[in-house]
């Protein structure tokens, strides 16, 4: 058993040491000055806080809705929610090619308002939402499940209408779930691939994402590659840790004067 | 005083919750466990929607379904503590009583309710009395005009319990709101409230003063909720004004209460006197039954005796010069006039 384990970790770790090791850290942090990186880690940025500022405005209130209310259909609604979590990335490229693309179903309705999605930022910010918003909607609905549904009724008999309960018991109540669901989606958004170069191409400067310029230089200049993976891992393993600590963390943790269970 | 008015049909799982009350000072729903009691007070709350029905506090409606009327939780002004009080656990208890007081300075309610030296801690940090205070004190802070309790002493160990229930009476006295509270237990309600309804599977079987209650318990069940012994027989005219029940022991009872065929014999516990032997001479009731003496529970300064199918209540003294022991034998007896007979 702890041979196994010692194998699984192994193979886990193994590559991320990898990148690390072949060259040195001075040499890695060199490589990002350059121009291919700098551009494609402001459109990985840029793009992602677009997407997620749409996943959360968006998200939010649609998981509120399908956790709290009971209509018919809701099951079928959540099941379309999770599809793009296990659709492969080149099938959500196809389909948002054949959605938004220049000849697909809303191509025409787009093209009159001189709107054209196919290998701008906004197919970036798109296809980036596409991937990444189920997994913070997944949690978001299960974080408001949670929530103990008299709290909500008290809030109400005491004078708040839905909207401030919303704001000062529901959201309050729901930071950290929503927080790791956001997590989530942000390192997903992050290393994006598929969907993006199919739907968005891969423009240095305009749709090129840090990991699009990735494989871009995985076949011109490998130390390019390795320092941008570098990053990416950095950034990731910070998002990981932030997650534990986010979940972790007590508000005001009960001593040991206090035993008594809390009130759900 | 203000009177609130209810009358609905709610449907449950498994039956209709069909209330019809008016409610002007304290009225106290019992009833076993699932009932529908906490149902009843959501529906006057506006959390739960009748199929049919009207709420009104003096005339004016928060429901009415022949109006398609429905006032939403936040504009009824109701005051709703819920058994395990939904405190708000991300605030302190400043903030959960000033949660819906629009503004209104709070720390006169939190002295009023002995939690001003809580005010900035959490919920999860108190004790149960000291949770029902603050959700009390929360309910109150909205100046509600109705105030709604569901089972406000149940989350309560014992020895709160009856503090808080003398406290909670005081309280009730004081704000001359009308109040509906629901609980499964019968003593709870006689004590809060003044007049109780016993609710079963979503029907009102009986509604009174405790003291009616008692006096004329409708059915079997209404008697047993209560507190009372029943015993099963088969009624018929004995001789003069009494009934005589034949028991399914063999044994004979009478009763002053009219009643042909199956009925219940209701005696309540203090209704009863116990002795180690019995004369019949020397003994004025008319009912004997003898019996085994099972448990002895004391409460207070009263003593619970099983005698047989019986249960007494004798003073603690009493159980003691009688030298009463599990096992031994005694006399159970009680009046004609003491016994009630209700249909089974």
């Amino acid at each position: 058993m702890f041979a196994a384990t010692a194998v699984a970790l192994a193979f886990l770790l193994l590559p991320i040491v990898a990148i690390f090791a072949r060259v040195s850290p001075g040499e890695l942090v060199a490589q990002l000055s350059r121009s291919v990186v700098t551009d494609a880690l402001v459109v990985s940025l840029k793009t992602s806080a677009i997407a997620q500022a749409l996943v959360l405005l968006l998200g939010t209130p649609t998981a509120y809705l399908l956790a709290t209310r009971r209509f018919r259909g809701r099951s079928f609604m959540v099941v379309l929610v999770e599809l793009p979590l296990v659709l492969p990335p080149a099938v959500a490229g196809i389909g948002l090619i054949a959605a938004f693309g220049r000849f697909g179903l809303l191509g025409e309705q787009l093209n009159a308002f001189g709107i054209q999605l196919g290998l701008t930022q906004a197919a970036v910010v798109i296809a980036v939402a596409y991937v990444s918003s189920p997994l913070y909607i997944r949690q978001a609905i299960a974080t408001f499940e949670g929530i103990d549904p008299n709290l909500v009724a008290a809030s109400r008999t005491l004078g708040a209408g839905p909207a401030r309960t919303f704001f000062r018991v529901v959201l309050p109540l729901s930071r950290r779930g929503l927080a790791a669901g956001e997590a989530l989606a942000f390192a997903r958004g992050l290393g994006e691939f598929g969907a993006t170069i199919m739907f968005a191409g891969s423009l240095q400067g305009v749709t090129q994402t840090l990991p699009l310029a990735i494989y871009q230089e995985f076949n011109a200049d490998f130390t390019t590659a390795l320092a941008m993976s570098a990053l990416l891992v950095v950034v990731s393993g910070a998002l990981l840790v932030a997650l534990r600590l986010t979940l972790q963390w007590q508000p005001s943790k009960p001593t040991s004067r206090f035993l008594f269970a809390p009130s759900r | 005083m203000a009177t609130l008015e209810a009358d609905f049909t709610l449907p449950l799982r498994a039956f209709a919750l069909d209330l019809a009350l008016e409610v002007s000072r304290t009225v106290a729903l019992v009833g076993p466990s699932g009932a529908g009691k906490t149902s009843a007070l959501r529906v006057v709350a506006g959390l739960a929607q009748p199929r049919r029905g009207r709420v009104a506090l003096d005339g004016e409606a928060w429901l009415d379904t022949e109006f398609r009327l429905s006032l939403p939780p936040d504009r009824r002004r109701v005051g709703l503590v819920f058994q395990d009080y939904a405190l708000f656990p991300h605030l302190s208890v400043r903030a959960n009583v000033a949660f819906g007081a629009r503004g209104r300075p709070v720390e006169a309610l939190l002295e009023r309710f002995r939690i001003g030296h809580l005010a900035s801690a959490r919920p999860p940090e108190l004790s149960g009395g000291e949770r029902q205070r603050v959700a009390l004190a929360r309910a109150l802070a909205h100046e509600p005009a109705v105030l709604l309790l569901d089972e406000p002493l149940a989350a309560l160990d014992a020895h709160t319990k009856t503090e808080v229930r003398h406290e909670l009476a005081e309280l009730l006295r004081e704000l001359e709101l009308p109040t509906l509270l629901v609980t499964h237990d019968y003593e709870d309600a006689a004590a809060l409230a003044d007049h109780v309804g016993v609710l079963v599977e979503g029907r009102l079987r009986q509604l009174g003063t405790p003291a009616e209650l008692v006096a004329q318990p409708r059915d079997a069940f209404v008697a047993s909720f209560t507190g009372a012994n029943l015993l099963r027989g088969r009624a018929r005219r004995g001789e003069g004004a009494l009934t005589a029940i034949r028991l399914e022991s063999g044994d004979d009872l009478y009763s002053t209460d009219e009643a042909e065929g199956e009925v219940g014999v209701v005696v309540y516990p203090w209704e009863v006197s116990v002795a180690r032997t019995h004369m019949p001479d020397a003994d004025s009731a008319l009912n004997v039954v003898r019996g085994q003496v099972g448990s002895l529970v004391e409460v207070a300064n009263r003593v619970r005796v099983r005698v047989g199918p019986l249960t007494a209540e004798v003073t603690a003294a009493s159980a003691i010069r009688l030298g009463l022991a599990e096992g031994g034998v005694a006399y159970a007896t009680f009046k004609a006039t003491g016994t009630r007979l209700v249909p089974l």
